[in-house]
């Protein structure tokens, strides 16, 4: 094993920036106004909107925080895969909705491709250009040999790519697409002809999805027919850590305000957390969530100093992270009781937002089956 | 290169060759007796003379108390046994048998005993010419540690004790023993002292102790009685009715949350290896290639992959906790990953060898004396054993409270 940092690389800019991350968020994005702007109508019927405050992102831009892990040379700032996925836990504790995760991932990809045309999508994101990963199919198959999308003989793209997170906060898509010298991956305007984006409705509140239809779209080569496997795999550790982490912002969430909630709400004479079928259920929450970001950091280290490793470590944060995430939210829900249920109550916007992220790129039976197979080795 | 190696100070890292070459030429080799999982579990006396004589030499070597001042018996080194530890641990030497003197009685000794005491007691204890057991747990004092009834009576200089403990681990081979007691009926949590108290050398006179059977059909813990033993005043750690905050110390430390580190030895198995080892996740995946189960082995069942997969994740979490938690930075509260240790630790190696039990199959039914079984039937003996550490130190039903209410604030269960 390669040198790996006793504080998983958090040095004094790491944690500086986290800080402030959460400062702003808790600032700007309170759960009181993020209710209000994204769950004001409770209407399964209502308009499709895209709910979100795009001055707020102009903002983050500003700070840098998109460009946290483009490279110095494309005008970024160049920090360490840990800065990102300290991000990542301060947007999952806060459920903010924006093109951030989505933005960070692509950003994973790109720096895996190895390109003048990647280069310069690295420079557009480090300007403030949102952009989204397009590489699942409508099956909800992310391995690039599974793309729904074909570069044609014009070079343009056709077919399908589905479940594209935040699209519509989105500029930009790297889509990963077939043709007969193998998968690559190109760089997509959001504004380009021939491209539709379908929005899904979706339960989570807290952030967007959408379908993208290509028909004859002109597409910018970022990762050469044969080359973007080996770029989505350099970049997935990244993208496991960045859903993993928002569960474990979110799992604190869930449990620092059910343990207010068991604080101050009484039954039978007794506070809620009196009780130990309370207290100790929230206990293990608390267990988990320590399990799942120690497991996330060090995942993260490993991106930055041991990228053999990175890959087996991230599946195990994915795992853990992704069992907190059942647990933190159905026990928030179930101890909040009746009023947990309702929908004033905040903690569906975080429900849901764990529900939706446990999923994202496997959940934790599929991880572990993953790991099963690097470890033990392929079942007979 | 360890990870830990990396962090060595030029000091720790000579120290860190001194114990590697002291280790390479002084290794005990295969002992001559049968040595049981555990120091808990040890009931031959020729089995705990030949650890008494390793824990020596290794007291000897500088690689135990490293970290305790020289007057007292110790190094005098700062952030040195952390290095002996995992440089005993890498050698595979036998584990260390003055367990409970060690972990908990040193510490406690040393932040609460008078001077003279400590040089007295401490340098024998660490050398592991005594051994040390604890008196804490009581028939009415359980989980609900201040509900102690054996009582210290004030006699001139002297305190006279009479009482019952019990779940006594090493008090058949134990010299000394510390004890939690009462000395004020009227009030439950300031009316408890804390003494040591040399029983070795009171049997017969004021002391008796009984052999406790364990589920597993293993000796190991023990009964002790006090009719009128006469102690002297200096060896109350701390002041009268202060008991309850010194068992604080002797707990932290026995949680693994205390500031000192407590020497250790063999026993912790790292991951990969070949050898039985009741607490590796290696062992057991090697065990479930070895066994059948629905006509593959149990390595290619989905579903025990799952749960084996699952245990190698909570093992890794634990190391990580361990890393995440000296970093002031990526801890929001400073006891909550400390306070979990016991709780984590011990479930984790109970459900290990749960699962490793049940790979083993038909064959697991077999007792640890039958020739058929499976790797010495170690492994349902572990499962058994694992409720020991589950129960003892405060069960962790009571490390849920303890964490659910200083960490996490929420109101007291009691």
């Amino acid at each position: 094993m390669a040198e790996q940092p006793k504080n998983f690389g958090f040095g004094e800019d790491e944690v500086m920036l986290r800080d402030s991350a959460r400062k702003f968020l808790s600032d700007h994005c309170s759960s009181d106004k993020l209710h209000r702007m994204v769950a004001s109508d409770f209407n399964l019927d209502r308009p499709n909107e895209c709910l979100w405050d795009q001055a707020l992102w102009q903002q983050i831009v500003d700070l840098g925080w998109a460009a946290v892990c483009v490279p110095e040379a494309a005008g970024g700032i160049g920090m360490p895969a840990v800065a990102a996925i300290a991000l990542a836990e301060e947007v999952g504790r806060a459920a903010f909705p924006s093109p951030l995760i989505a933005t960070l991932s692509a950003t994973f990809v790109l720096n895996a491709c190895d390109s003048g045309a990647a280069t310069a999508a690295l420079t557009e994101i480090a300007g403030g250009k949102a952009t989204a990963l397009a590489l699942t199919n409508t099956e909800g198959n992310w391995d690039s040999a599974a793309t729904g999308v074909r570069v044609n003989a014009d070079g343009r793209l056709e077919g399908v790519a589905a479940f594209v997170q935040d699209a519509r906060k989105c500029a930009q898509f790297v889509v990963s697409a077939q043709s007969d010298a193998g998968v690559g991956l190109y760089l997509v305007s959001a504004t380009a002809d021939g491209l539709t984006l379908t929005p899904d409705s979706i339960i989570d509140l807290t952030r967007d999805q959408a379908r993208l239809t290509f028909e004859q779209v002109d597409a910018i080569e970022l990762a050469a027919p044969g080359t973007g496997h080996a770029a989505i795999d350099a970049a997935l550790p990244g993208l496991l850590c960045l859903v993993a982490a928002d569960m474990v912002g979110a799992g604190e969430w869930l449990l620092q305000t059910t343990v207010e909630y068991a604080k101050t709400r009484v039954q039978f004479d007794r506070p809620l957390g009196f009780f130990q079928a309370v207290k100790h259920p929230l206990v293990n929450v608390m267990l988990q969530i320590d399990n799942a970001k120690s497991l996330t950091y060090n995942a993260g280290c490993a991106i930055d100093h041991d990228p053999a490793e990175a890959l087996r470590l991230a599946r195990m944060a994915k795992s853990e992270a992704s069992d907190m995430a059942v647990f933190s939210s159905s026990r928030a829900v179930q101890f909040h009781g009746g009023i947990g249920f309702t929908w004033e109550c905040y903690v569906h916007l975080f429900f849901k937002r764990q529900m939706h992220n446990q999923v994202l790129y496997g959940d934790a039976k599929y991880q572990r089956a993953l790991l099963a197979d690097l470890v033990i080795g392929k079942a007979a | 290169m360890s990870e830990s190696e990396r962090k060595d100070s030029p000091e720790q890292a000579q120290f860190r060759s001194q114990c590697q070459a002291w280790l390479a030429d002084n290794h005990p080799g295969t002992p001559p007796v049968a040595i049981p999982q555990g120091a808990l579990e040890l009931s031959d006396p020729d089995a705990m003379q030949w650890l008494q004589q390793w824990q020596k030499a290794a007291y000897d070597a500088g690689m135990i108390g490293c970290d305790y001042p020289v007057e007292v018996g110790g190094g005098g080194k700062e952030g040195h046994q952390m290095i002996a530890n995992q440089e005993m641990q890498r050698a595979k030497t036998p584990y260390l048998p003055n367990i409970i003197g060690m972990g908990m009685a040193a510490p406690t000794i040393f932040f609460h005993a008078q001077d003279d005491v400590k040089a007295e007691l401490l340098p024998k204890l660490l050398s592991g010419e005594h051994i040390w057991c604890q008196g804490f747990s009581e028939p009415g004092a359980g989980s609900d540690l201040a509900n102690q009834q054996t009582f210290a009576e004030k006699d001139g200089d002297n305190w006279v004790i009479n009482g019952h403990k019990v779940w006594t681990s090493l008090a058949h081979f134990a010299d000394w023993m510390i004890l939690l007691c009462r000395t004020d009926k009227s009030d439950k949590y300031n009316g408890l002292s804390y003494f040591v108290v040399p029983i070795k050398s009171a049997i017969g006179k004021g002391v008796t102790v009984q052999p406790l059977i364990k589920m597993t059909g293993q000796t190991g813990f023990n009964e002790v009685l006090f009719e009128n033993l006469v102690i002297p005043d200096r060896y109350r750690l701390d002041a009268v009715g202060a008991g309850w905050k010194v068992a604080m110390t002797t707990l932290a430390h026995e949680r693994g949350a205390g500031p000192l580190v407590t020497p250790a030895s063999g026993g912790m198995a790292t991951e990969g290896e070949t050898g039985v080892s009741v607490s590796s996740v290696g062992s057991l995946i090697d065990l479930a290639r070895s066994h059948q189960r629905l006509g593959k082995t149990a390595a290619d069942d989905p579903a025990l992959r799952d749960e084996i997969i699952k245990l190698m994740i909570r093992r890794e979490a634990i190391q990580q906790n361990n890393r995440r938690s000296a970093v002031a930075a990526l801890t929001d509260h400073p006891m909550r990953i400390p306070l979990q240790s016991k709780l984590v630790s011990t479930e984790f190696n109970q459900d290990l060898a749960e699962v490793a039990y049940r790979v083993e199959g038909a064959a697991s039914t077999l007792n640890r004396n039958d020739p058929n079984a499976p790797a010495g039937g170690q492994w349902p003996l572990a499962y058994m054993n694992s409720f020991g550490v589950t129960i003892a130190a405060g069960a962790n039903e009571v490390q849920r409270n303890i964490l659910g209410e200083r960490v996490l604030g929420l109101p007291k269960s009691k």
